[in-house]
């Protein structure tokens, strides 16, 4: 397992040196540090607990600020957990993560694939043509106000309710996507960028969740 | 600058033509077919510049045996080897899509001529 959060900087074009062109988002990862190592015996699961970006001091509550004073680690925005075991290559030898390791984007290659999670837009209050790709009504046949409309959502005296489950309109986006198989074109070690091909979820300066 | 535009740049040619809308270009484009490379020309007048930085692109359009066709250039792809400017024309605005809708003789631009 490697696991890294980064922020989305935007996107931008990348040429291969055949001529091939691709759309590619830039991600900047900076100080991701380990925080806490939990284990079967004491937390009853494995997973790495991982802080990232930085934070005033005065602007964290105590319980949290104690988790970094307890981990000797600068101040952090956030904290997750990357399930499962963790290790860092020290220079030859595959070593497992400590308390206080700082993780970087060393742990990827390019031409590698990874997976993304982060939050989408928000797209507010949406219709089912949007939300659901429903293809609605036909524009014309006497057709008054179907176009964008979801049709029939279930049948009449039996069972005389809606079934559960219905795809209709309401909110859409804001919430947690994950994409597989995101290709990594490139990687600069010294300016700590990711980058990415093709589109990630979410605007711009959001957190991505970047793991393998 | 930001970081984005930063990253561009190390995608992006250090030199350029300048042109602009209007403009008689040609263009050497590398074309790899049956595992062989070689070198096409595409010569037409440019009718569009989009984009900034790395993802600035411009269109071309030709009229080949009586067809229009139109070509999309990243202008900073490793693909175009080449590009020359055959003639500098004289045109009023920045993207000259009405040249589709002219034919014949409608269809040609004035030149610039350097005072």
């Amino acid at each position: 397992m490697a696991g890294i959060l980064g922020k989305k900087l935007g996107m931008t074009r990348y040429f291969t040196e055949e001529g091939r062109s691709f759309p590619v988002t830039l991600v900047e990862v900076t100080s991701c540090v380990v925080t806490q190592i939990k284990t079967i015996d004491s937390d009853g699961y494995d997973a790495v607990q991982v802080g990232y970006f930085h934070k005033k001091e005065s602007k964290i509550n105590k319980p949290i600020l104690g988790i970094f004073k307890k981990a000797n680690v600068e101040a952090k925005l956030g904290l997750t957990e990357f399930k499962g075991q963790m290790t860092l290559m020290d220079g030859e030898e595959e070593k497992p993560v400590e308390v206080g390791s700082k993780l970087t984007i060393d742990q990827f290659q390019a031409g590698e694939k990874v997976r993304i999670r982060s939050k989408s837009k928000g797209k507010g209050f949406a219709g089912v043509v949007k939300r659901h790709h429903f293809k609605g009504g036909p524009a014309s046949h006497g057709q008054g106000d179907k176009l964008r409309s979801r049709g029939s959502v279930g049948a009449s005296s039996y069972p005389s309710r809606v079934i559960k489950g219905m795809k209709m309109a309401g909110r859409m986006g804001g919430e947690n996507t994950t994409l597989r198989d995101v290709q990594i074109l490139e990687i600069d070690s010294e300016k700590n960028l990711l980058v990415l091909k093709g589109p990630i979820p979410g605007a711009i300066n959001s957190t991505v969740r970047i793991w393998k | 600058m930001n970081k984005v535009q930063e990253y561009g740049k190390t995608q992006m040619k250090d030199e350029l033509l300048e042109f602009r809308a209007g403009d008689t270009l040609s263009v050497d484009v590398r074309i790899r077919e049956a595992g062989k490379e070689r070198i096409q020309k595409f010569e037409g007048v440019v009718i569009q510049i989009r984009g900034t930085g790395a993802d600035k692109t411009f269109t071309i359009r030709k009229v080949s045996q009586g067809i229009g066709v139109e070509r999309i250039f990243p202008i900073h792809s490793p693909s175009i080897l080449g590009m020359k400017k055959i003639k500098a024309g004289k045109v009023r605005r920045s993207k000259i899509f009405y040249l589709r809708k002219l034919r014949g003789k409608a269809a040609r631009i004035a030149e610039k001529r350097e005072n």
